[in-house]
């Protein structure tokens, strides 16, 4: 595979937002990922879309992106754009590495089995139990099985 | 005498190599259901689009396995290889029916990135008469194609694989045995 898995830290938490900054996919990978009730985590999701966004605009030279790695003391944030607008971010224990690699892979499967899905309509939420979410729980559970 | 050498059109270059894009056909595969679905009220309606849409395809595939194999033999296992790039995961025999076959696919190259499917896909491969997602089309075709009358449909088993249900039509069995 293309990604090379973290060594320690596990992942917590996966989101993705549509081009407008709405939450379309949710997933916890591990019970320590913080308990959310699914209107918090759709307040939360799209809150840090914008907030990544003013943060590409308080930048020096610009352009820049917007925020793509948030380190704090208890946990990891990186955040992956596509070009056409879709955000990509996961949580993870501190010690987590090779996040970025791991989100370049998850949109690989969503350019595949999201994407080439016809019953998908863009820019609506991913069905929990479809080819998306079972590739990606085999992904994890791989790169959790490596730590 | 100068000789010119033909640039190779799009057709040799593609019987060179005779591989599609898996990319390229799941997209187009895709648009091709998401028209359907607009033309049609029920599962069964886009069932049927999709199996109509399967048959010209079964013809036309036939015609050229048996160009491109130069024998007249009817080698079932090297058509399906030729369409699906690779064999199907088994062929069983109906239990208590003489004239029924099942192929059974775990994932089937049409169904690979479709999830949430109110049909099977899979009709488009049966082209006969299908109750789930849709692939069935082009077998059925084939198969009367190739002078063996039969109502193809595909169905998802509880494993979550997709079996192409093959029923001969009387007619063959009678020949068959005559054959015999």
């Amino acid at each position: 595979m293309a990604y090379r898995p973290a060594r320690e830290g596990n992942l917590l938490s996966l989101y993705i937002n549509n081009r407008a900054g709405g939450l379309i996919f949710h997933r916890d990978f591990s019970p320590n990922a913080a308990k959310l009730d699914t209107n918090e985590q759709m307040q939360l999701a799209s809150t840090f879309s914008g907030l990544a966004l003013i943060m590409g605009q308080l930048a020096p030279s610009r352009p820049s992106s917007g925020m793509q790695l948030l380190e704090a003391d208890g946990f990891l944030l990186q955040s992956f754009d596509s070009p056409t607008g879709i955000k990509f971010f996961l949580t993870a224990e501190p010690d987590a590495k090779g996040l970025d690699l791991v989100l370049r892979e998850v949109y690989t499967y969503y350019a595949d089995y999201v994407l080439k899905n016809p019953f998908y309509e863009m820019d609506m939420p991913i069905q929990k139990g479809g080819k998306f979410c079972q590739k990606l729980d085999r992904m994890v559970a791989q790169v959790q099985d490596r730590r | 005498m100068l000789k010119l050498r033909r640039p190779p059109c799009f057709s040799q270059l593609c019987a060179a190599q005779r591989v599609v894009s898996q990319s390229a056909f799941a997209f187009l595969f895709s648009e091709m259901i998401q028209y359907s679905q607009t033309r049609v009220n029920t599962a069964d309606e886009l069932i049927a689009k999709l199996e109509d849409a399967g048959v010209g395809v079964g013809r036309r595939a036939l015609e050229l396995a048996c160009w491109r194999e130069r024998s007249s033999k009817r080698e079932t296992r090297a058509l399906w290889k030729s369409l699906f790039g690779a064999h199907a995961d088994s062929l069983q025999k109906v239990q208590d029916s003489d004239d029924e076959f099942m192929i059974v696919e775990k994932e089937p190259l049409v169904n690979a990135f479709i999830s949430s499917a109110p049909v099977n896909c899979a009709a488009f491969v049966a082209g006969g008469r299908t109750p789930s997602p849709p692939e069935s089309g082009r077998l059925g075709r084939r198969l009367a194609a190739a002078q063996f009358p039969a109502e193809v449909s595909a169905h998802d088993n509880e494993e979550g694989a997709t079996v192409l249900l093959i029923k001969f039509a009387p007619e063959v069995l009678e020949r068959e045995k005559r054959q015999a």
